[in-house]
């Protein structure tokens, strides 16, 4: 399977998803798609005719305004037809800004209150190591979510109990909505931290297909801590307008005009 | 039997049928006695630390997973300290976690205000889809175990720690989850306790039999689903409702009585409970007198509401 092909599908669908309704969580959406791409088509068991599979690998997106990303894998991998994509936050849709477990098929958890879809992450791991059923989970924080201070309860925690089930990735996209993080509440030295919190820390270009892959075989290969993979990112991947927008990128307006200039430009790009 | 014993005499015989139960304390497990259950269940009794926000989230998760996750504290910890876990990883994701909250409002004793959750019952009251379930005894708690480890969704339970007095009967007593109990009947006023105040409550009884008022008592477990037929059917009749509550009097019970007569048969409502200040350290009798919850109290707030009612 090309995965640049799907990344490149991916972004594609979340510029279509947001561009439905004008206005939402650009940037961190698009910082985030070579993971998802490699989790979704590649490193997780999941069967997207059977989206409660028991047993299966679960990935609980922490940062829940990455919703449209996550749609956008999600519909990409056969979970719904592409079409729901365009009801993104119309009244009763399928797909709300935020993730939500009990409205879209294939998220398996609510988030979007910051910090509290890690933990979540961390209870179904050990929900994992209960059931013996090999289940690999995955999680996805924001770097600005990382100033939480139920991140490090959970970081202190998972590896206490030697999660290494747990595989997260922090999207360190550098930016918050007020601004730049080392503006505002700096997370360096990032990989120190996850470190002396007693995990197993890769740090990577975020976009990098192969280094993302790598990561989790690497993750895999281990059965003593919890991974975080410190994904280097640009907040707006993909986009130039967006990347150039800065931190602006956290939620913005998309006219038509832009959507259609945007979807060129990554199409000219792939 | 303390209350906690009887709440993990029960948890733990569940334990023993059922792997999907996990218990999960935040450092107080000596406290509320689940600190047994990890020698007969190291996997499935955790201990975060002293990380209550995480407590919920994780509880949260083993219950997306399939898990029927406890989690316990001190009332306020596990209320007034994680409030949006509970909300949003518990209730909104519509998981299957059972709160339990110990030493509720005044019974935290000499611990003082930093430990009283007087405002449990009114902040989680105002989340959709909650259970709050205050035991009243040991016969009572008893018989709602089975209940409380079989219900599907998220629940709070206000648990008093230790020996408390019994008011209903093991042979004839017969618990409803959703049904307020009628300790006794009357004309002159409806007295409606719950927690540690139906026992303030029967112990006024006599005193108000004296004073010649013929008081009805209903005895209010669940505050949330509120039972409304009961508390109206005998407001409809005596005409006058005093509530009485280990809680402030803003956003408990007296508040839920309030809003369900305001709707099925407006009555004046009067309110005894913690007057909307901030606790202290003292014994429950000191704690009880400063507020105005003794037996007594009910007895003369009883009388003055008669009299105001003539």
């Amino acid at each position: 399977m090309d995965l640049r092909k799907i990344c490149e599908e991916i972004r594609v669908d979340i510029l279509k998803c947001i561009g439905s309704i004008g206005v939402g969580h650009i940037g961190g959406c698009l910082s985030i798609v070579e993971i998802l791409a490699e989790l979704y088509f590649k490193h997780m068991n999941i069967d997207p005719q059977n989206p409660k599979m028991e047993g299966r690998d679960r990935l609980v997106c922490s940062k829940g305004h990455a919703g449209p990303a996550i749609y956008a894998a999600l519909a990409n991998r056969g979970y719904f037809s592409k079409d729901i994509l365009l009801t993104l936050n119309q009244s009763e849709t399928s797909l709300p800004s935020h993730c939500d477990m009990n409205k879209t098929s294939g998220v398996d958890m609510t988030a979007g209150s910051l910090g509290q879809g890690f933990s979540c992450a961390i209870g179904m791991a050990i929900g994992s190591r209960l059931k013996k059923d090999n289940a690999y989970i995955y999680a996805i924080i924001g770097d600005g979510e990382s100033q939480e201070g139920q991140i490090w309860e959970g970081a202190m925690y998972a590896a206490q109990k030697k999660l290494s089930n747990l595989i997260a990735f922090c999207d360190y996209n550098k930016m918050q909505i007020d601004g730049n993080l080392e503006d505002i509440n700096s997370l360096d030295p990032l990989d120190k931290k996850w470190e002396s919190f007693g995990w197993n820390v890769i740090v990577i270009d975020g976009h990098d297909l192969g280094q993302i892959d790598n990561a989790i075989i690497k993750a895999k290969s281990q059965n003593e801590k919890p991974t975080m993979i410190i994904a280097n990112t640009i907040k707006g991947k993909g986009v130039k307008f967006i990347e150039d927008a800065g931190y602006g990128n956290h939620s913005m307006s998309l006219s038509k005009e832009q959507v259609e200039e945007a979807i060129a430009e990554i199409r000219r790009n792939a | 039997m303390e209350m906690r014993e009887v709440f993990v005499q029960k948890l733990s015989e569940a334990m023993e049928r059922d792997d999907k139960i996990v218990v999960i304390d935040a450092d107080l497990a000596k406290s509320t006695k689940t600190w047994g259950l990890r020698k007969t269940f190291p996997e499935r009794a955790l201990d975060v630390g002293i990380a209550e926000q995480n407590m919920a989230s994780i509880a949260a998760g083993l219950s997306a997973y399939g898990f029927n996750p406890f989690i316990t504290s001190f009332a306020p910890f596990v209320t007034r300290r994680i409030l949006d876990q509970v909300a949003i990883s518990c209730l909104y994701s519509k998981q299957n976690v059972k709160i339990v909250g110990t030493d509720p409002g005044i019974c935290a004793e000499i611990n003082g205000g930093t430990h009283m959750g007087m405002e449990d019952i009114g902040s989680l009251r105002s989340l959709p889809d909650i259970l709050i379930y205050e035991p009243v005894d040991e016969v009572q708690l008893m018989q709602a175990m089975p209940f409380i480890i079989d219900f599907k969704g998220s629940m709070y339970i206000r648990l008093f720690r230790k020996v408390i007095d019994k008011v209903f009967d093991e042979n004839s007593y017969k618990f409803d989850m959703y049904k307020a109990d009628i300790l006794k009947e009357g004309k002159d006023i409806t007295i409606v306790s719950s927690g540690i105040m139906v026992q303030e409550t029967v112990k006024a009884l006599p005193l108000l039999k004296e004073a010649g008022i013929d008081a009805e008592v209903i005895s209010v477990h669940t505050v949330k689903p509120i039972d409304g037929d009961t508390i109206a059917k005998s407001a409809k009749k005596t005409g006058l409702v005093l509530t009485c509550e280990n809680h402030q009097i803003i956003g408990g019970l007296h508040s839920a009585v309030c809003e369900v007569l305001a709707d099925k048969c407006p009555t004046k409502v009067a309110a005894i409970g913690v007057p909307n200040v901030f606790g202290e350290v003292g014994k429950l009798p000191y704690l009880k007198q400063i507020y105005k919850m003794r037996d007594v109290d009910i007895v003369e707030k009883c009388k003055q509401l008669l009299k105001e009612k003539k």
